[in-house]
């Protein structure tokens, strides 16, 4: 559904992405998981057609989205949904805009069956009756919930989440893990997530890719990557510092 | 020294590509009826009714000057039923629409740099574009399409508050003959110079509205970002009025006064 190929990107002189090359399956639950400022936010966003790359391609079902304009990637996209990191909700527009926004843009159904389906979806991700807030009065999770309800209401065939955790405390970050997996369960949707947060990763991924040095550095289920002897690997996984890794190392030897 | 002058020719010709792009995509947008209506008479209402007293405080100031600045002169060559035939055509053909262009550069063009600006940086743009929706549909051609509406209205109250003013001040203050001072505002005012007036105005809101929203579509990132943005919409829509201006005047000019 989903195949990279040999994609890479840089912005100036900085080199985010490099010959980064994998495929996903439809229905796949896939995470994908890397040190902060690695490219996984970049790699997600060259998925949607967000960002042109360099080189490389990238098919969604068989279409090479990095050839087509923005008007031509807007059916394609109409496949996506995509919880940003900051929520990215649009603050001049209330909850019910926010969620209802791409059927109002579409003018394909009347504004009662348009609330209904706000309703709905804002039960799905346990925010009922807050059609009239605005984003301000949001809190953190909430927002993230906003935004998710907004992304699935036109029931897109892939869900694309951007740190979907980073910046909630471990029990609205739990509660958001839920949620995703009732999404991906209830939907059956292609889901990709980009995390740093090792408890969403082992949750969520079928299959896990991990970012490093601006390539795909290792990929598997989340037992074999977890259960991995790789050193940066590991590394990451446990959450070891460069200093302290180093330190280990001259200590070993 | 060259490098930097090369540097700023090169910057100069990308951001007059990218306006161009931008002016193609606004009109091809316009073709296919992709606009939101409900959100261009939002901007109508922000760009039209928000702008009445900047509007009318520059019209009525300027007309007075004016007046005033003509008379001392004329007065000495004893032309003073002249003096409001100048402000007339001054304010119809110059100081109306560049003095509203000017005045809305400054507080439309700003606030819709700052606006998209911060969209940008917060990644509302993008999540725009994820919901399947063109930013140019939704963003700018409302706001282009709003000024080149409501620019010419309001260059046309400025130009009239700017008369009227005048009159009051050469009337009320100067004592020139009120019946002379009319008469001659109105034989030398032509309609060339309404038109004039009027024509400057669409390509002046236009102009406002293509540099505000492209200076906030490439905004860079952070509150840095977004204040850079801000001031480089006043700056170069301020300085494309002023420049656009002479050469509309020549053009404009011969085609509308030979006539």
């Amino acid at each position: 559904m989903i195949e990279v190929r040999d994609l890479s990107k840089s912005f100036g002189a900085n080199h985010v992405l490099n010959g980064v090359s994998f495929r996903i399956e439809k229905g796949e639950s896939v995470v994908i998981i890397g040190r902060s400022g690695g490219g996984k936010s970049v790699l997600l966003k060259h998925l949607i057609g967000l960002l042109k790359p360099d080189g490389g391609e990238v098919l969604i079902e068989n279409q090479n989205i990095v050839a087509m304009n923005e008007r031509e990637l807007l059916p394609v996209r109409r496949k996506f949904g995509m919880l940003f990191q900051g929520a990215a909700l649009f603050d001049s527009l209330t909850v019910a805009e926010n969620v209802g926004f791409a059927f109002r843009r579409e003018r394909s159904l009347t504004e009662g069956e348009i609330a209904r389906r706000v309703a709905e979806v804002l039960e799905t991700v346990d925010l009922p009756g807050t059609e009239s807030m605005n984003p301000a009065e949001l809190s953190g999770g909430m927002r993230k919930r906003v935004g998710l309800a907004r992304a699935i209401i036109y029931q897109p065939e892939i869900v694309l989440y951007d740190e979907p955790t980073t910046g909630l405390d471990p029990i609205v970050s739990d509660s958001i893990d839920e949620l995703m997996l009732r999404v991906r369960d209830r939907l059956h949707v292609t889901t990709v997530v980009v995390t740093h947060d090792m408890r969403t990763a082992r949750r969520l991924g079928q299959r896990i890719l991990m970012l490093h040095d601006q390539r795909i550095y290792a990929t598997g289920t989340a037992e074999a990557l977890f259960g991995s002897k790789d050193p940066v690997v590991r590394q990451f996984i446990d959450g070891v510092s460069d200093e302290k890794a180093m330190a280990k190392k001259a200590a070993s030897v | 020294m060259n490098l930097l002058g090369k540097k700023w020719i090169t910057e100069w010709l990308e951001g007059l590509g990218e306006l161009t792009l931008l002016a193609r995509e606004s009109v091809l947008s316009l073709l296919r009826l992709r606009v939101a209506w409900r959100d261009l008479v939002y901007q109508m209402y922000f760009t039209g009714v928000k702008s009445q007293s900047v509007v009318l405080v520059t019209g009525a100031f300027t007309g007075m000057v004016l007046c005033a600045q003509t008379y001392f002169q004329f007065h000495k060559v004893k032309m003073d039923t002249a003096t409001l035939a100048v402000v007339s055509v001054g304010m119809c053909s110059e100081l109306g629409p560049v003095l509203t262009g000017l005045m809305v550069a400054g507080r439309v063009g700003a606030a819709i740099a700052a606006e998209l600006g911060t969209m940008r940086v917060t990644e509302q743009i993008d999540a725009l574009r994820t919901l399947a929706t063109h930013p140019v549909d939704y963003l700018v051609v409302p706001r282009v399409l709003a000024l080149l509406m409501v620019l010419p209205l309001l260059a046309a109250e400025d130009i009239v508050i700017g008369i009227g003013a005048g009159y009051v001040v050469g009337v009320g203050l100067l004592g020139i003959d009120h019946t002379y001072l009319w008469a001659n505002s109105q034989k030398y005012t032509g309609l060339a110079d309404v038109a004039i007036g009027l024509i400057k105005a669409v390509v002046f809101g236009g102009l406002v509205g293509l540099i505000g929203c492209h200076k906030g579509l490439s905004c860079g990132e952070g509150a840095q970002g977004v204040g850079r943005a801000t001031t480089e919409a006043v700056v170069y829509a301020s300085i494309t009025i002023l420049i656009c201006n002479f050469f509309l005047t020549l053009t404009l000019g011969h085609a509308l006064h030979t006539l």
